[in-house]
């Protein structure tokens, strides 16, 4: 499988790898629901955004947060949101 | 002039060991400032003072095993006199008596006894320390950037970068991972078996619409940049807080065959670490701050708990426990109760259920609060009627 984006991917990665440092990169899908790959609870979710909008500049309201289950509708909406 | 003793840091920590002293003699010191760190079978701890005064004679040196309550240290009262010095010459003889005193004193299990004291311990997070040994640095090499030169994940990456190999004649330095997993198990067998053998708990659990206040947070969210939003738990450790102020009962310690109620709920927040275990420090005085600011400490105490860097009153004050297990997935919790508190409130998943109200079918999203209880303090009666309050706090998001 060819991974989306790979520069914003390993951005999105080292971040989550600050909040989750156990986390199993090379096993992440980007096809399953994030948070049932890594243990991440409502803080370190909410952490994991903070770091992503602070280092890549955007905003995400959270009524979108919805729509980022997994890993690759993180991507795309970050792909988006950075036009 | 006062002894500074090593004061409780929980149920399940009896001894730690002084790993530094932030004082020296002859230091001005403020009540509430960080005089030592301990290590504990759960965290390093930053213990604080809880009197003003100057540093007299520190009666410990670092590395050294100490139960609860020894004299690590004599201070002099602010403006009390060089003169009264000499009082306590041969403090340094008299404190041994003391450890040794303690060391059989009744509140000390004898399992505790059985650990073994073991070598120095460089102030690390678990974090850190497991990235140090995937990677092979030499933990005592580091040098430390975090708070109170903790060696952070960061210092970590960077050492392996630069090609800090772990050099062998180190070793004996590095508390192998394993040992410290298995004290910390250790210390959550101890406290919980003296849960179940001393607290006859009762447990009760309610149902609660959670549509108003996920409302009002959604609102509340809309206009905050994402460093200013508040989390559901926040609002659920608030509520907490305004129900206990009409449930005393649920609130304080039971010590020595009696029951201590305590006004201010110092809430402690349950929360995992992430190689296994967990510890529940203290929020501060929840019902009189607002939740803006509870968002904050609770952040902030989340990060210091994941780092290993607590205070001590952190670990000694919680008046009550609340965990949240909703976000493992879990409908209901029904909890141990931490000695010697009184009371565990558990949250399990806001979820959408089946609801009637007026004669109609509804969905709604709900969730499951549970409370154990102390049946020696309160009864299922009062209980109740605590949930039923915390159950109407929720509905009013508002006024919390």
């Amino acid at each position: 499988m060819t991974e989306k984006y790979p520069e914003l991917r390993a951005n999105v990665i080292a971040i989550l790898r600050g909040i989750a440092p156990e986390v199993e990169v090379d096993e992440l899908r980007d096809d399953r629901p994030l948070r049932q790959q890594v243990d991440l609870d409502s803080m370190d979710w909410l952490n994991f955004l903070i770091g992503i909008s602070e280092r890549l500049k955007v905003s995400i309201p959270e009524a979108d947060y919805g729509r980022l289950v997994t890993l690759g509708n993180l991507l795309d909406y970050l792909r988006a949101k950075l036009g | 002039m006062f002894d500074f003793t090593l004061p409780s840091l929980g149920a399940d920590m009896d001894e730690g060991k002084l790993i530094e002293w932030k004082v020296k003699p002859g230091d001005m010191v403020r009540k509430g400032q960080v005089v030592a760190i301990v290590d504990t079978s759960k965290a390093a701890v930053d213990v604080e003072i809880w009197q003003d005064g100057v540093v007299h004679e520190l009666l410990i040196e670092p590395g050294e095993r100490i139960p609860v309550g020894t004299v690590l240290a004599t201070l002099l009262e602010p403006g009390e006199g060089a003169a009264s010095k000499g009082v306590r010459a041969g403090a340094k003889e008299a404190r041994h008596a003391a450890v040794a005193g303690a060391a059989v004193g009744e509140r000390r299990p004898p399992s505790a006894a059985a650990v073994p004291a073991e070598t120095a311990r460089l102030r690390i997070s678990p974090a850190a320390r497991k990235r140090a040994e995937a990677l092979g640095v030499a933990i005592v090499q580091l040098t430390g950037s975090g708070p109170g030169g903790a060696v952070t994940l960061a210092d970590v990456e960077a050492a392996a970068q630069a090609g800090v190999r772990k050099a062998v004649e180190a070793a004996p330095a590095v508390r192998p991972e394993v040992d410290k997993n298995t004290e910390m198990r250790r210390a959550i067998a101890a406290a919980m078996s003296r849960s179940k053998r001393e607290i006859p708990h009762y447990y009760l659990y309610e149902t609660i619409p959670m549509a108003r206040a996920q409302r009002w947070l959604a609102q509340a969210n809309e206009g905050r940049p994402i460093t200013e939003r508040l989390l559901m738990a926040v609002l659920q450790l608030k509520a907490v807080a305004a129900a206990l102020a009409q449930y005393p009962e649920m609130n304080g310690f039971f010590r020595d065959g009696r029951f201590e109620s305590v006004q201010a709920a110092h809430i402690g927040v349950a929360i995992s670490l992430r190689q296994g275990g967990l510890i529940a420090p203290a929020l501060h005085d929840v019902g009189s701050k607002p939740l803006d600011q509870l968002m904050h400490e609770l952040a902030d105490l989340v990060k210091r708990t994941r780092a290993g860097s607590l205070r001590s009153s952190e670990m000694s004050d919680p008046t009550i426990t609340v965990t949240n297990l909703g976000d493992q997935g879990v409908e209901a919790v029904m909890g141990v109760i931490y000695p010697p508190q009184v009371a565990l409130v558990g949250f399990g998943r806001i979820m959408e259920r089946p609801w009637v109200e007026d004669g109609t079918l509804v969905a709604l999203p709900a969730v499951v609060a549970s409370l154990a209880a102390d049946h020696r303090v309160s009864d299922g009666h009062r209980g109740a009627l605590f949930l039923a309050e915390l159950r109407e706090r929720l509905q009013r998001p508002e006024e919390l």
